[in-house]
């Protein structure tokens, strides 16, 4: 275990020009820019879906509103979900494991740092692409601007004869070309882990962070194939005469919907399973004791990966599948329950008997808790096919999977801001700040999603940009807008505290939490190289064992 | 005497829990003409019973996990005379990993068992000889209804009778779409079930009671999928009958052509809209030939009154932005024309 540092003979930075540290953070291949790099993409674009959110949700503040017409109505939801998928969600996980991996297993860098880099700038690329359709979509027929076939883009409305000049074609280049990256940073997440963790760093040893984050790039690998594949067969069906979805010409639409699931399936796991990441390392240090049933959880995110990709066609439900392969996909989405449900149990188990510290990272995480049970139990309800007959499509699954989105991992992913933060920049953030973004947060988020659900037991379906009189909807409704103004509200303030705290916060010190990982024994902000010597372990919690000689980890494990 | 005070206030006790119950019912049912949990039809019924199932296991479960959650961290919180020592460290224990795994796993197969009975009682169903057939086109934006073995077309108002269940006779209905996939929900009714093209799919409803059942396009397909409403009016044998009876009819008996007539056969109108006994039969969009015996147009995004037909032709981007219908650029006069030609068509 090493804590000192090398000393490099540093260039002054406030003497250097700002092209040139900007040309600094441009050329990079070291790991922990290239993740503060994703982060920030995220952050940008978490802010751009969050606008096409609010958009959509003055729109449908009472029945028949004008605010927006049906066309930018239907943009705007097709934008959102592709945005926040693909250029707030994995970018910032990316980030998070980017940053974190190779402190986290005693790495000097990720294993391939040009691929690294490379990966960043297609993911960049691809968020381009998307938003550059609203300038460049305009095809033959004037039809284009920003793509508008939703998110799933289902066939045949991306087909030529629906979906006239190139905003589909922006669509199809921006997820393909992510996806390139993603792959790429899923290659090179896999081989840091197994390759290039520190002496005594066994499999078992690996914090679950790595372990997770393992999985997660296993599922990328897995998913983004058959996503990419579908969006090169649209591209031949729109310009080289293709069919494969043409239904007018004998193609299938519902084989686009199972490519499409085989990746959005895994994908919401490749999602979650990073947060679950950030719950397990945060958890055990707030409540200051070591994860309960470890080796457990590890097989139970190993289950989750797999019983992930046997799920798809839960979200085809509707789509009058044989009734035996309905009944199949609700067995094995129901058996997910079981490992998920594991978790849950494990890491309350792990504050059972602890002594609870709530910081905002704690709080973040305990409210994750509370809401990622409730998205769970949604989750079950939406897999007795029967009962999705009813509810798919609605305003209940909407709120369903933003449950497991916001109210499952955007608080984690807030968690996780705030618990390394003080890592990533060396500064401090406000307590005070952080406990009421949270608190707005909260409100924010129950006043939207919950009563989100009940326009959907109602009847109210998705995507429709406006409704009738007299369905009963209207009150939900408004309500579910005036919470999206206290969400925009913490966001604000989540954004101006970490920026003020970024540059005039306190001196955070090596390890504020008192924490057991290694990325806690290097310097706040971590050094270029991270490790002046290459550490050694002997079990889960290095730096517990370096904190109590007296009852080391490794006696037990 | 002391059982004399218990059974009043057991009678009274049953009385305001029956008359709660049904003020919840009442309550429930008056929330929204869609209500999942005001179903009136057999399919929608079943899907009724298992949620109920579904809702109970899982409040059950969220009750337990939520009260733990609860407990620990008001038991576990870190106190304010805290010692400053680390608590004892717990590594796991296999006898409460098997406990927590057994038990869902135990939830899930009653689950599914459930579940997959439904399944197979909607989707196995078979139609009986007795039951009328209709076929369902979804269209962007409108429905198409066409009755096969009546000889009936008609769109966006679907007709059935009442089933009555002792002697029931359902509604058996084929799903194609002409263009995008759509989704036909009536959440009273049934679970919606999907119209894809180059594909056909099936669904089926007995409604219980007479009455208008509304619902809409449940699968995006296009700008204007928030107007493709539907509307499903369940009548008696007898008025269900005498309603087959008025749609055969060749609707237009005149023997002169009016001016608006002449003025709808000449103009594009016939590339998309047929009316029976006249040169028009287009297919594109709805079969107008007895248009006034629908209380709605364009698949209800407006009541079928005289003046809105006239606002639909002159200029339908003002009602339903989006929709299929081009404006024919018409005169004021021949408007009229064609509006008058139309409200003779019921």
């Amino acid at each position: 275990m090493s804590t000192e540092s090398i000393a490099l003979p540093r260039p002054r930075e406030a003497s250097r020009p700002l092209v040139d540290s900007l040309h600094d953070w441009v050329t990079t291949v070291d790991h922990k820019r290239l993740g503060v790099l994703y982060i920030l993409f995220a952050l940008f674009f978490l802010v751009v879906g969050g606008i096409e959110a609010t958009i959509m949700r003055i729109q449908l503040i009472r029945p028949q509103n004008d605010f927006v017409s049906p066309q930018v109505f239907n943009r705007m939801f097709t934008m959102h979900g592709t945005t926040m998928i693909f250029f707030v969600a994995m970018p910032v996980m990316f980030g998070f494991a980017n940053y974190l991996v190779p402190l986290m297993i005693g790495a000097r860098d990720m294993a391939f740092p040009r691929l690294n880099a490379f990966s960043f700038w297609l993911s960049a690329l691809g968020g381009i692409l998307l938003y550059f359709s609203l300038v460049g979509a305009n095809g033959l027929y004037g039809a284009g601007n920003a793509p508008d076939v939703g998110w799933f883009a289902y066939a045949p409305l991306t087909s030529q004869t629906f979906s006239r000049g190139h905003s589909t074609d922006f669509w199809t280049l921006a997820v393909l070309v992510s996806g390139f990256g993603s792959i790429g940073t899923a290659i090179n997440i896999l081989t840091t882990i197994l390759c290039m963790r520190c002496p005594g760093m066994k499999l078992g040893k690996m914090p679950l962070f790595a372990w997770l984050n393992l999985v997660m790039a296993a599922l990328v690998l897995i998913a983004i194939g058959p996503l990419t594949a579908a969006q090169i067969m649209l591209s031949l069906d729109r310009y080289l005469g293709a069919h494969f979805f043409d239904t007018q010409a004998g193609g299938s639409a519902v084989i686009w919907m199972h490519f499409f699931w085989i990746f959005g399936h895994p994908e919401v796991y490749i999602l979650v399973i990073p947060a679950f990441a950030f719950v397990s390392e945060i958890i055990p240090v707030f409540s200051r004791k070591a994860m309960f049933g470890y080796p457990i959880m590890v097989a139970a995110t190993v289950a989750i990966g797999f019983l992930s990709t046997a799920v798809w066609a839960h979200h085809m439900f509707t789509v009058g599948l044989s009734s035996n392969a309905n009944t199949f996909f609700v067995l094995s989405t129901m058996a997910i329950g079981v490992p998920t449900g594991i978790k849950i149990f494990n890491w309350l188990a792990t504050m059972w008997g602890g002594k609870i510290h709530f910081q905002t990272p704690m709080l973040f995480c305990i409210a994750f808790l509370f809401q990622f049970l409730i998205a769970g139990l949604t989750g079950i309800m939406l897999s007795a096919a029967p009962f999705d007959w009813q509810l798919g499509n609605s305003y209940f699954v909407v709120a369903h999977f933003h449950y497991v989105i916001v109210g499952g991992i955007l608080f984690a992913l807030f968690g996780a801001f705030y618990y390394w933060f003080p890592k990533m920049t060396g500064k401090m953030y406000s307590e005070p700040l952080g406990k009421l973004h949270f608190w707005f947060f909260v409100l924010g988020f129950h006043l939207t999603f919950d009563f989100m659900h009940i326009p959907g037991l109602l009847g109210m379906p998705r995507r429709i940009y406006t409704y009738e009189l007299g369905r009963g909807w209207d009150t939900w409704n408004l309500i579910v807008t005036i919470g999206v103004f206290f969400q925009a509200l913490s966001i604000l303030i989540f954004i101006g505290n970490l920026l003020w705290h970024c540059f005039r916060g306190e001196a955070a010190g090596s390890d504020p939490w008192d924490a057991w990982t290694l990325e806690w024994t290097t310097s706040s902000p971590p050094p270029a190289y991270n490790f002046a010597a290459t550490p050694t372990v002997r079990s889960r919690r290095p730096l517990w064992d370096l904190k109590h000689p007296d009852d080391p980890d490794w006696k037990y494990e | 005497m002391n059982s004399s005070y218990t059974r009043r206030a057991l009678k009274i006790i049953v009385v305001l829990s029956s008359s709660m119950t049904a003020t919840l019912a009442q309550a429930v049912d008056s929330l929204s003409p869609t209500n999942i949990f005001a179903p009136a039809s057999t399919p929608a019924d079943t899907i009724f019973g298992l949620s109920i199932f579904v809702l109970a296991v899982t409040a059950a479960i969220f009750v337990i996990v939520f009260s733990l959650l609860l407990y620990a961290v008001v038991r576990f919180r870190k106190r304010a005379d805290d010692d400053g020592r680390e608590p004892p460290q717990v590594y796991g224990s296999n006898q409460v990993e098997l406990a927590w795994t057994v038990i869902p796993i135990l939830i899930v197969v009653a689950l599914f068992m459930a579940t997959a009975r439904v399944i197979a009682s909607f989707q196995r169903a078979e139609q009986p000889p007795n039951a009328v057939e209709v076929i369902a086109i979804g269209h962007q934006f409108w429905w198409e209804y066409r009755y096969p073995a009546l000889h009936v077309v008609t769109a966006n108002e679907l007709h059935v009778p009442v089933s009555d269940p002792a002697h029931p006779t359902p509604t058996f209905i084929k799903l194609l779409s002409a263009d995008t996939d759509h989704s036909f929900w009536i959440p009273r009714l049934a679970g919606k079930t999907d119209l894809i093209p180059n594909r056909m799919n099936h669904t089926w409803i007995d409604p219980h009671e007479t009455g208008i059942y509304v619902g809409q396009c449940a699968q995006y397909c296009g700008t204007q999928h928030a107007k493709m409403l539907l509307r499903v009016y369940v009548q008696s044998r007898d008025e269900f009958d005498r309603w087959i009876q008025e749609q055969s009819q060749v609707s237009h008996t005149g023997d002169t052509a009016s001016e608006g007539q002449h003025i709808f056969e000449t103009t594009a109108c016939i590339n998309c809209h047929a009316i029976s006994g006249t040169v028009a039969d287009g297919r594109f969009g709805p079969d107008l030939s007895h248009l006034m015996s629908r209380d709605t147009i364009a698949a209800g995004a407006a009541p079928n009154t005289p003046e809105n037909l006239r606002r639909w032709i002159r200029n339908p981007e003002a009602i339903k932005p989006g929709s299929r219908m081009p404006a024919m650029e018409l005169s004021d006069r021949e408007l009229d024309a064609v509006t008058a030609y139309l409200t003779t068509l019921r």
